[in-house]
């Protein structure tokens, strides 16, 4: 299971593309061309129409059911809405799975973006015997859907004694074929091989060159692809729904949980929705345009 | 680049002993030697052993007869695949599967290239519209799928408030096939649409103005260029696209699980996937056998589409070389 969801991809567009979009020349940023109304309006209603979900469950989770089931449009907010999280947090093991949310998220990214570069350093910069053969295999690897290996991994995962625990939710996530493949990318081109060869004939040790100049160069992609890995580790439910427990679970997993006890009472359903994602909106909010120049990136490059 | 201090030549250079060269010398043929097959064996360790391993065994599991709790039972051939596709259910499921697929990847591919067109304008405070429109990317699929569980419910829903006041009756979402499948489908357009619209807008910023430029001398207006110039050369983004949305959308499992309370794709079967199926096999009735076998046809399903993709893709690469 090295890939939990469609991750940004490479994608082939014509080979003179501008990698960056923002300082690209190619817009004589004529004030004349800005456009009218109407893109504005279509974009700000296709924005509304993503926000609208999420403040339609705010209005559901801050009312209480028993007015819902009377009239079907709460139009403004009720007053209920921390007395149904409240509920929600004594009714599952919220704070346990956001903890283990945090961390499951926190040490997967970390291992994907160290070990994503290390091989992706070696495989930009270093020349060893079977180097082509492998990056192929890696790049093969991308389109081979890994999920589907579930009745074996939880096999391996029960003969180890690791069902219901964490660590069978992050070992399985500690490497991906995608990061590997996004740092040989990056590396290639961020770092010029002059500069490898000056800190080897100075007398730097391969894993010295490395961290000083490849971890260096590296960081720009590396925050991106940890952030990427971040929001599909937290996102991520099918694995950790089959192996982890009702008492230890994940955000997503504490979730089914609570429709699965509370399946009429929607007030309580969607505020529990609503909890589990404000972290990750305040992650977007802090590092969204990362985010969102990370997509672009992956794009463009071949 | 803080990278001045590697520079800096080493402190021990400084009285070199000769012996101490011939051993450093060996040492560091080696360190060349072994160090790339070191910085690239966590990744390969890592995923042979839980990815490919599981992945190749879930063939050796799919012709035993194996249970969640007894575990390996004896050879049984092709009797678990003969199960799988004499039954009901797996052509249902499979059924299933594509509608809700087709359903998510075309709206999604057209309204992507749609808002992506959009913002390809030459738009004040880029940054904004662009995060503006992935925000649906962070919210779980199991937050989403909750929250239009309930927009879509029978009886108090949203939709069904709205289409009544408009005088059309009440849809079965969670009771009848095909609203179902509309349902789930909005659910993934949601999350995804956003996203690859960025996609969409990075190639299409690739795309050199000049033939814009060329196009609208030759009077063709902006609907005009989108459709001869942009949507063309798109091809490839398109495809890659369609190719990352079939592996994911030939697995959907969140989205459905928690469209009801139950989790098993509706009363009937009616929004039942392929990995709603291989789940309840392998650990609903614990017959791990059938779930790989499951498993196993869903794998070649996916690998067929991708042979099709990659060759339509070529067929698409070669007309193009030939204008």
């Amino acid at each position: 299971m090295s890939t939990v969801t469609p991750a940004p991809g490479p994608l082939p567009v014509a080979p003179d593309a501008p990698v960056s979009g923002r300082s690209a020349p190619r817009r004589h940023a004529s004030y004349a061309d800005r456009p009218g109304w109407l893109v504005y309006g279509l974009l700000g209603a296709v924005i509304l129409g993503g926000l609208f979900p999420l403040w339609w469950s705010f209005l559901i989770a801050s009312h209480d059911s028993t007015i819902l089931s009377r009239e079907a449009f709460p139009i403004v907010p009720g007053g209920n809405f921390v007395k149904n999280a409240a509920t929600v947090i004594d009714t599952v093991p919220f704070w346990r799975a956001t903890w283990n949310s945090i961390l499951v998220s926190t040490v997967v990214s970390a291992s994907v973006v160290f070990f994503a570069t290390l091989a992706g350093y070696a495989f930009a910069k270093l020349r060893f015997r079977g180097r082509g053969p492998l990056l192929v295999f890696v790049i093969a690897t991308m389109a081979v859907p890994t999920q589907l290996g579930v009745v074996p991994l939880f096999q391996v995962m029960a003969k180890l004694g690791w069902t219901g625990e964490l660590v069978a939710v992050i070992v399985p996530g500690l490497v991906t074929a995608f990061g590997v493949f996004w740092m040989t990318q990056y590396l290639s081109q961020a770092i010029p091989d002059e500069l490898i060869e000056a800190a080897r004939v100075d007398g730097c040790s391969m894993i010295r060159t490395f961290w000083h100049v490849g971890l260096v160069a590296a960081r720009p992609a590396a925050a991106m692809l940890g952030l990427f890995t971040f929001v599909a580790t937290w996102t991520n439910f099918f694995w950790p729904f089959i192996v982890l427990g009702p008492q230890d679970p994940t955000l997503p997993v504490a979730l089914q949980q609570l429709q699965a006890a509370h399946f009429v009472d929607y007030s309580l359903v969607l505020a529990g929705a609503l909890l589990a994602t404000v972290p990750l909106l305040i992650l977007f909010v802090v590092a969204g345009r990362h985010l969102v120049s990370g997509i672009m990136q992956g794009a463009v490059k071949q | 680049m803080s990278t001045t201090s590697t520079l800096r030549p080493p402190t021990e250079h400084a009285e070199p002993p000769p012996k101490r060269i011939g051993f450093g010398g060996r040492l560091s043929r080696w360190d060349l030697r072994l160090s790339p097959y070191l910085y690239i064996s966590p990744f390969f360790i890592l995923f042979f052993v839980t990815g490919l391993f599981p992945l190749v065994y879930t063939g050796w599991v799919a012709v035993h007869d194996w249970d969640l709790i007894m575990g390996q039972g004896e050879f049984v051939g092709a009797k678990n695949f003969t199960d799988v596709l004499g039954g009901r259910d797996f052509w249902n499921a499979l059924v299933n599967t594509f509608s809700i697929f087709v359903l998510s990847s075309v709206p999604q591919v057209l309204a992507a290239i749609t808002i992506a067109a959009l913002l390809d304008a030459n738009l004040r405070a880029k940054t904004f519209w662009r995060m503006g429109v992935l925000l649906p990317y962070v919210v779980a699929p199991v937050a989403v799928a909750l929250i239009f569980s309930n927009l879509f419910a029978d009886k108090f829903g949203l939709i069904n408030t709205l289409l009544g006041a408009v005088g059309i009756d009440p849809i079965g979402w969670h009771s009848q096939r095909l609203p179902s499948h509309v349902a789930i489908a909005t659910m993934v357009n949601f999350r995804w649409t956003g996203y690859n619209a960025l996609i969409f807008l990075a190639a299409m910023q690739a795309i050199p103005r000049d033939l814009y430029e060329q196009a609208s001398v030759d009077g063709a207006g902006k609907v005009r260029q989108f459709f001869s110039v942009t949507v063309p050369l798109l091809r490839p983004t398109i495809i890659f696209i369609v190719i990352t949305s079939t592996i994911g959308g030939l697995q959907i499992f969140d989205e459905v699980r928690l469209y009801d309370q139950f989790g098993r794709g509706g009363a009937d079967g009616q929004w039942q996937t392929l990995t709603i199926l291989l789940y309840e096999q392998g650990w609903t009735r614990s017959n791990f056998g059938r779930a790989s076998a499951i498993a196993v046809l869903l794998f070649l399903i996916i690998g067929v589409i991708g042979l099709i993709n990659y060759f339509i893709t070529r067929l698409i690469a070669t007309s193009e070389v030939k204008r």
